[in-house]
């Protein structure tokens, strides 16, 4: 059990989220999109150019810039 | 009195799909007053009975950060439906039902269509539909938008909670010991002091407090200051208390709660069986190729290509079609009409002007209906993926790519739909740059331009220089773009946070429906502003006419050719038909009269209003290299930027040129004095970055919300472009 920013996770790890350090729209954004601490997520691929990120969690998928995974902690086995 | 039902969903929830499947053609498409969010309303008839129906914007939540949002929630609070029907996916419950936690703590008549069955039924996904339903306490109605499954018990059901009639009790949920204390004290002051409680209910208000949610604390402030800053101050009471004990934020405890309320509500059996999350869909096996690091980015420029060589290739025939009608059009009227300033109006004001706009109908139905079939299939949301990072460093988004590339990115578009195009952008600044940035492309009306002083002045090496332009056009555009994100837009980037949806095959009627309103809208607005405005372009290019002394002249010089030939011959030229052979006499005749008539036309043109700007402004513009001639040729190039080689031709008395075949003029130009390879460069500059022609100027300020950035579009991009041709000139001339 270690606790990793989003932004440095591998290709298929996969985790649970630990906190959200974000508020205004950015958190809102963040949070209506599922990523609340307690949420399943897994790393699905990363953009040729190795930014955004795109996530599975609660069974879609979820693309994000690593600017905005700096702000997720996830808890990874 | 008539029944208003909404239909609200999270975007990619098929809401839209079950919408046309309800309404059918019967909808209207308008935009929400003051914002550029569109509004879709459509009629349901059943035997005797009518419902509106309006489609609300698709949101994944109602605070008020989105344009969507805001729409959404206004609509709901004031207009009142009868009942909201909430579209939910059922292979993606828990995010859906997000949104209807928060329609239920609003106290909103609710009736949820959990739609997809099919697609969740095929995941492995089953759901218990009455315990769903008992434990929300709304009815829920399974249903398969793609085919109209279940529509009709949809209607039934949403009728029956209609009737029904009163409004349910706002769902209270916890969320948290914190706040609900702090909730609940907040509610007792809002109902005592009756703080806003005759539109919102007091919970709802205190929530929105607690979220921070601007545009009601606003409201707050301006009604009731004091009992807004007393709630504000139990709020950062709170804030503050949570910020040092357990280092979050009242938003986020409560969306924390909200999920968490949901999913102990799934827990409690409505998903009786859950896949194995892990399973590849078909979808992550597409994504593998398509976003792949090498792959990714190679297909993507063929569906791009593909796009354009559908776009403007196939489009050419019917628009060719309108062509040939207007000149067609044209030729009749001419033909009818008298001569005078009746037929010039008709014909070169309403007719060349409608018809060059109606031009392009073809071309925005052919684009529209390539873009809704990326856009629906998912593969959109790939390409602003795969390209967000590189446009993401010009202050742009990943989705501006289509809007560029139509407007002429691969030489040949146009800014027209490219500006259209923008509306798949959802961040309102990046969206903003990208509209006032398109334009720099080289559409195909630019061609021509290039084309003949390229052919004049660079023969050795036009497909080198036609390289340079176009790379100069897009390192412009997206510099300027930067520059602009970084002053007049300025801002943080919108979040990136998007969902890459299932891949799907779009429907036929949704495509055809898509295509059609965007068409539309696009026809309406030829019919008026824009027939006023070449109307206005032709005035300029018309009044005022050569005074009588002037024309007197023309006449007399016109009269004295014929008369230094014999009657008979004059006779003779007078019904013989051009094809047949002329006698050598007549033909010289011929053309004595044609240069004559050919003088007499740039008289006029100098002499008109347009022409009179630019010999006024021939003092300023001969900085830039460029004399009177070429001034008025871009004050009609306003018109349309092919009409700068017509006007440059009647401007040095060839008459009018057909821009396709330009020789004569380029060989003019070249021995014209004051031209030479550096005025060439410097006009060329000039084009790429000057005013947007009118129609994408129209475009804009529609696109855009707001008259004032297409003014800022005509008037920024004339002084930008005009300090670098004057850099190029002067800079040029120096060596």
């Amino acid at each position: 059990m270690a606790i990793l920013n989003m932004r440095q996770m591998q290709k298929n790890q996969s985790g649970i989220i630990f906190s959200v350090k974000a508020d205004g729209e950015m958190g809102r954004r963040i949070r209506d999109m599922g990523l609340v601490p307690g949420a399943e997520i897994k790393i699905q691929r990363r953009a040729p150019l190795y930014d955004p990120v795109a996530l599975r969690i609660m069974g879609f998928t979820l693309t994000l810039r690593n600017s905005e995974a700096d702000f997720i902690e996830v808890e990874v086995q | 009195m008539k029944t208003i039902f909404a239909m609200a969903g999270n975007p990619n929830s098929g809401k839209t799909t079950l919408f046309n499947e309800i309404t059918g053609a019967r909808q209207h498409v308008g935009n929400y007053p003051g914002v550029t969010v569109e509004k879709k309303e459509g009629i349901y008839i059943n035997k005797d009975r009518k419902i509106n129906i309006v489609d609300l914007p698709g949101t994944y939540s109602l605070t008020a950060y989105s344009q969507e949002e805001v729409v959404a929630r206004d609509f709901l609070v004031n207009e009142k439906p009868a009942v909201v029907i909430n579209v939910i996916d059922a292979s993606n419950l828990e995010r859906n039902l997000y949104l209807t936690i928060q329609f239920l703590e609003m106290g909103i008549p609710v009736c949820i269509a959990l739609n997809m069955m099919d697609v969740a039924k095929k995941r492995g996904i089953k759901i218990d539909i009455e315990k769903l339903s008992d434990l929300l306490g709304i009815p829920v109605i399974p249903t398969i938008a793609r085919n109209g499954n279940g529509k009709y018990e949809l209607i039934r059901a949403a009728q029956k909670r209609a009737k029904h009639g009163n409004t349910p009790a706002c769902l209270e949920i916890s969320y948290g010991n914190d706040i609900d204390q702090t909730l609940s004290k907040m509610e007792a002051e809002i109902r005592t002091k009756q703080f806003l409680t005759e539109t919102y209910p007091s919970r709802w208000i205190a929530l929105k407090y607690l979220e921070n949610d601007k545009q009601i604390i606003n409201l707050g402030k301006r009604n009731h200051p004091v009992v807004s800053n007393r709630l504000e101050k139990m709020v950062r009471r709170v804030s503050d208390h949570l910020k040092s004990t357990m280092e979050t934020y009242p938003e986020a405890e409560i969306a924390d709660h909200r999920y968490g309320y949901i999913k102990s509500m799934i827990k409690q059996g409505v998903i009786t069986h859950k896949p194995d999350q892990d399973r590849l869909f078909i979808s992550d096996k597409i994504d593998k190729v398509v976003t792949h690091r090498f792959l990714g980015p190679l297909m993507m420029f063929a569906v791009i290509m593909g796009l354009y060589q559908f776009t403007f290739t196939y489009s050419e025939i019917p628009v060719g079609w309108f062509e040939s009608f207007f000149a067609w059009l044209g030729d009749t009227a001419s033909a009818l009409l008298p001569d005078g300033l009746i037929q010039s109006l008709i014909v070169s004001g309403i007719i060349d002007g409608v018809g060059g706009v109606l031009g392009f109908v073809p071309l925005i139905m052919f684009m529209f209906l390539g873009i809704s079939i990326i856009e629906d299939s998912g593969y959109l949301a790939r390409v602003a993926f795969m390209l967000d990072r590189v446009f993401r460093i010009f202050g742009l988004h990943g989705n501006s790519v289509m809007a560029f590339i139509v407007s002429g990115g691969i030489a040949g578009g146009c800014a027209v739909p490219g500006v259209m195009a923008s509306r798949t952008l959802k961040s309102p600044r990046e969206r903003l740059a990208t509209l006032l940035t398109v334009p720099f492309m080289n559409c195909g009306a630019k061609l021509p331009v290039f084309a003949l002083l390229v052919a004049a002045f660079f023969p050795e090496n036009e497909a080198g220089v036609m390289f340079a332009i176009t790379l100069i056009a897009w390192g412009g555009a997206l510099l300027v773009a930067r520059l602009l994100r970084s002053t007049v837009i300025r801002g943080e980037a919108t979040p990136f946070i998007m969902e890459l949806p299932p891949y799907r095959f779009p429907t036929f009627k949704g495509l055809m429906i898509h295509t059609w309103e965007k068409t539309w809208q696009y026809i309406k607005k030829a019919g008026t502003v824009i027939l006023g405005i070449s109307i206005i372009l032709w005035a300029m290019m018309t009044f005022p006419g050569l005074s009588e002394e002037r024309a007197n002249e023309f006449e007399s010089q016109r009269n004295l050719a014929k008369a230094s030939v014999s009657s008979a011959i004059l006779k003779k030229s007078r019904t013989e038909v051009e094809e047949t052979e002329l006698s050598k006499e007549i033909r010289k005749l011929k053309e004595k009269l044609d240069t004559i008539d050919l003088a007499e036309a740039e008289a006029a043109l100098k002499y008109s209003i347009a022409g009179r700007i630019g010999t006024a402004l021939e003092s300023i513009s001969k900085l830039a290299g460029f004399d009177w001639r070429t001034n008025i040729a871009l004050v009609g190039g306003f018109a349309a930027k092919e009409v700068v080689v017509s006007t440059l031709g009647t401007a040095y008395s060839l008459g009018n040129i057909d821009p396709e075949e330009t020789e004569s003029l380029a060989d003019r130009l070249k021995r014209a004095p004051g031209w030479s390879p550096l005025v060439a460069w410097s006009l060329i500059i000039f084009t790429i970055f000057y005013a947007p022609c009118f129609v994408a100027v129209v475009c804009i300020s529609r696109e855009a919300g707001s008259w004032k950035w297409g003014i800022f579009s005509m008037v920024f991009n004339t002084i930008l472009a005009f300090t670098l041709s004057v850099a190029v000139f002067q800079i040029g001339s120096l060596f």
